[in-house]
C-alpha cells in the first residue's frame, strides 16, 4: 500500500520555515495562479474539486467560499482552526511544524477568492513549540512578497496573525473558537447567523481546518480535473490519517479517500505487538464511534463510513487491544466529555456527567438494566437538545460501544442485577 | 481569586505588558499567558488580575470568568514547572495511567498538587496531539514520550537542575 503524498510533499524534506525552500518546490504557484483570476472563478475550481472540510463534519469548501463571498462587507476573515483538540488527531500538528506555507497558501486563496485581507491562525494552547516556527515562516513567507502588501506584485493584499487558545476542546467548534478569539470564554453560539455571514468581530468570516486549507493550493496550481483522479467515485482526494493506540507504527499517514481501515491498521500501522489481539477500533476521534474487531473491513470514504453509521471525523483510527476493557474505555470516553463539556447548555452540561456515572456503574456495580435504558435515553435527548457538535456527538461513541459490544454489557449487568438482588435478600 | 503578595516588580512587568493592549479585549488569551509565565507559579493571583483588568480596560470579574474557563490557567499558586499528563484514550490505551501513578510518586503528591519545594505541579490533561509518543505528557512547553519508570527521573532532574542554577 502506498503513501500518496500531496499533502505531505514537504515533509522532512525542506526547511519548514523557508518560503523559497518551499517556492522552489511548486509552492505559491497555486495562489500565484489565483492572483489573476476572478473570484468566482476560484471559487468554481475549489467547487469542481469536491473538496470538503478536512476538520471532522465535511462541509463543502466551495459552498462556504461562496457563502462568505456573497456576504457584504468591507471587512471579512479567513480563519485557520489550527485547534486541534480531538483525541488520537495530530495530523495538523505535522502541517502546521512542517509544512506552514502550505498553510498560508491556501489562506491567501481563500481571501483573495472571499475579498479578505486578513487572516488568523488559532492555534491550540497545547502545540507552544509550534508557535516560535509558525512567527518565523511567517516573517519570511512576508520577506519574499507571498504575504503582505501587494502580494507577487499584484493589487491583493494579505497578511496572518496567529492568536492563540487556552486549552479548551470546545474551541475547536468554529463559533467557540470566534468568542475566545474576541476574549471571552469559548462558548458556543446560537445559529444562525453562521460565521460566513457574521463570525468574528461580527463581520463575515470563513473558518477552515488546517489540512482542509493545505489542499487548496494543489488544487488551484494542478486543477479539479487532477484532484478528481484521486479517491472513490463520491469522495476525492487524499486524506490524512493519524494511526495511535496499540500498534506497532503509530504516526501520521497520507493515502487516497477510501483506504480500507484494516490496511491501516495492519499495513500502515503495522498491526498489534507483542501478540496481542485487537479488540476494539474508534474512528474519528473520542467522538467517534467504537466498532469491533469483525467491522474494520470498510473503506475510509466518508460517504460509506456515515452511511454504516460511524464517523470518519478528522481520519482517527485508534487501536484497542485485548488487554483493555471495553467497558474502561467508554469510561475513559465519558471522561472526557465531562472536562470538556463548556456548560453553556444542560443537555451537554449534565448529560456528559450522567453518562459518565453510569458508565462507571456498569465496573462498580451500581448500573442495572433501568440504568443501560437511561443511557439510550439521554443520549438521545443529548443528540437533540445539545447546542454545538459536542454535546450532539458523545452518544456516537456511546451507543456503536453499547451495540457493538452488547454480550460484554451484558454480562457485567447480569452479574449487577444479580448483586443486587443478593444484597436486597440480605437487608431483609 | 486568592489575595496575595505578587513582588512589585513582576506586577510593574505585567502592567507594561497590559498597556500595550489597552482597549483590545481581543488579547485577553496572550496577555493571560504571557502574566502567567512573569508570576513564576503559573498563576494569576488576584492582584496581578487587578493589574490586567485596570491596564486593559476589562473587569476583573471578566478575567476570572474567562481564566477559569481555559485548562491552562490557574488562580492558585502553581509550582515553577506544570507537569501535564495525557489522559485521553490513545495515551490511556498505552497505560497512562502507570505515568501517572509513577510520577506521583516520585514526586511524592497526588494530581493537582504542588511539590513542597514548589518545584512541580502534576496535572492531567486530556490530549496533546502527539499520540505516536504515548504515555505523554508535557512539562512547561516540552514534548516528553513514551513516559516510563526509567524516562521520569532523567526528565525532573533537567528542571531539577535548572533550578539550583537560579
Amino acid at each position: 500500500m502506498e503513501e500518496v503524498r500531496v499533502l505531505l510533499r514537504n515533509v522532512d524534506r525542506i526547511n519548514p520555515v523557508s518560503a523559497v525552500d518551499y517556492m522552489n518546490e511548486g509552492g505559491y504557484e497555486g495562489l500565484k495562479k489565483s492572483l489573476w483570476m476572478s473570484e468566482l472563478d476560484i471559487i468554481h475550481e475549489i467547487t469542481e474539486s469536491t473538496l470538503r472540510g478536512r476538520g471532522g463534519a465535511g462541509f463543502p469548501t466551495g459552498i462556504k467560499l461562496s457563502h462568505a463571498h456573497n456576504a457584504r462587507s468591507k471587512n471579512k476573515f479567513v480563519l485557520c482552526n489550527a485547534d486541534e483538540g480531538e483525541p488520537g488527531t495530530n495530523k495538523d500538528r505535522i502541517l502546521l511544524s512542517k509544512d506552514p506555507n502550505s498553510i498560508f497558501e491556501g489562506m491567501a486563496i481563500a481571501a483573495r477568492a472571499i475579498g479578505a485581507d486578513k487572516g488568523y491562525i488559532y492555534l491550540r494552547a497545547e502545540y507552544p513549540y509550534i508557535v516560535p516556527i509558525l512567527e518565523q515562516a511567517l516573517e519570511n513567507a512576508r520577506e519574499a512578497g507571498c504575504l503582505g502588501d501587494n502580494i507577487f506584485g499584484s493589487e491583493f493584499s494579505f497578511d496572518i496573525e496567529i492568536r492563540p487558545g487556552g486549552g479548551a476542546y470546545v474551541c475547536g467548534e468554529e463559533s467557540a473558537m470566534i468568542e475566545s478569539m474576541e476574549g471571552k470564554r469559548g462558548e458556543p453560539r446560537f445559529r444562525p447567523p453562521y460565521p460566513t455571514v457574521q463570525g468574528l468581530f461580527q463581520e463575515p468570516t470563513a473558518v477552515f481546518n488546517v489540512e482542509t486549507l493545505a489542499n487548496i493550493g494543489p488544487i488551484m496550481y494542478r486543477g479539479a480535473d487532477w484532484y478528481k483522479t484521486m479517491g472513490t467515485k463520491k469522495s476525492h482526494g487524499t486524506k490524512l490519517y493519524t494511526i495511535s493506540g496499540n500498534v506497532r507504527n503509530k504516526g501520521v499517514y497520507e493515502y487516497e479517500v477510501g483506504v480500507n481501515l484494516k490496511d491501516l491498521i495492519y499495513e500502515a500501522g503495522g498491526g498489534i505487538p507483542d501478540g496481542r489481539k485487537l479488540l476494539a477500533v474508534q474512528t474519528g476521534g473520542t467522538a467517534g464511534a467504537i466498532i469491533n474487531k469483525h467491522q474494520i473491513n470498510m473503506p475510509m470514504d466518508p460517504a460509506y463510513v456515515a452511511d454504516s453509521g460511524g464517523s470518519m471525523g478528522a481520519g482517527d483510527v485508534l487501536v484497542i487491544d485485548n488487554t483493555n476493557d471495553i467497558v474502561d474505555i467508554l469510561d475513559n470516553v465519558l471522561s472526557f466529555f465531562v472536562h470538556e463539556s463548556c456548560g453553556k447548555c444542560t443537555p451537554c452540561r449534565e448529560g456528559s456527567m450522567r453518562l459518565y456515572q453510569l458508565a462507571s456503574g456498569i465496573i462498580d456495580g451500581t448500573t442495572t438494566s433501568e440504568g443501560m435504558e437511561n443511557i439510550r435515553e439521554l443520549c438521545e435527548t443529548m443528540r437533540l437538545a445539545s447546542l454545538c457538535g459536542l454535546g450532539q456527538s458523545v452518544p456516537i461513541p456511546v451507543l456503536s460501544c453499547l451495540d457493538n459490544f452488547r454480550e460484554i454489557f451484558d454480562e457485567y449487568i447480569v452479574r449487577n442485577e444479580k448483586n443486587k438482588k443478593i444484597a436486597a435478600g440480605g437487608a431483609k | 481569586m486568592n489575595t496575595s503578595h505578587t513582588p512589585a516588580m513582576q506586577l510593574e512587568q505585567v502592567a507594561s505588558l497590559a498597556r500595550e493592549f489597552k482597549g483590545k479585549k481581543d488579547q485577553l488569551m496572550l496577555v493571560l499567558l504571557k502574566a502567567q509565565k512573569i508570576t513564576g507559579h503559573n498563576a494569576l493571583p488576584e492582584d496581578v488580575a487587578v493589574v490586567i483588568a485596570e491596564e486593559m480596560g476589562v473587569t476583573k470579574n471578566h478575567i476570572y470568568d474567562f481564566a477559569t474557563f481555559y485548562a491552562m490557567f490557574s488562580t492558585e499558586k502553581r509550582g515553577k514547572h506544570v507537569i501535564r499528563v495525557c489522559k485521553s484514550t490513545p495515551c490511556h490505551v498505552n497505560k497512562a495511567s502507570n505515568a501517572a501513578h509513577m510520577l506521583e510518586k516520585t514526586l511524592g503528591i497526588k494530581m493537582g498538587e504542588t511539590t513542597e519545594d514548589g518545584q512541580f505541579t502534576l496535572e492531567h490533561i486530556e490530549c496533546i496531539g502527539v499520540c505516536d509518543r504515548a504515555p505523554a505528557m508535557l512539562v512547561d512547553d516540552e514534548v516528553y514520550g513514551p513516559v516510563t519508570e526509567e524516562s521520569i527521573p532523567g526528565i525532573l532532574s533537567k528542571y531539577q537542575m535548572q533550578g539550583e542554577e537560579i
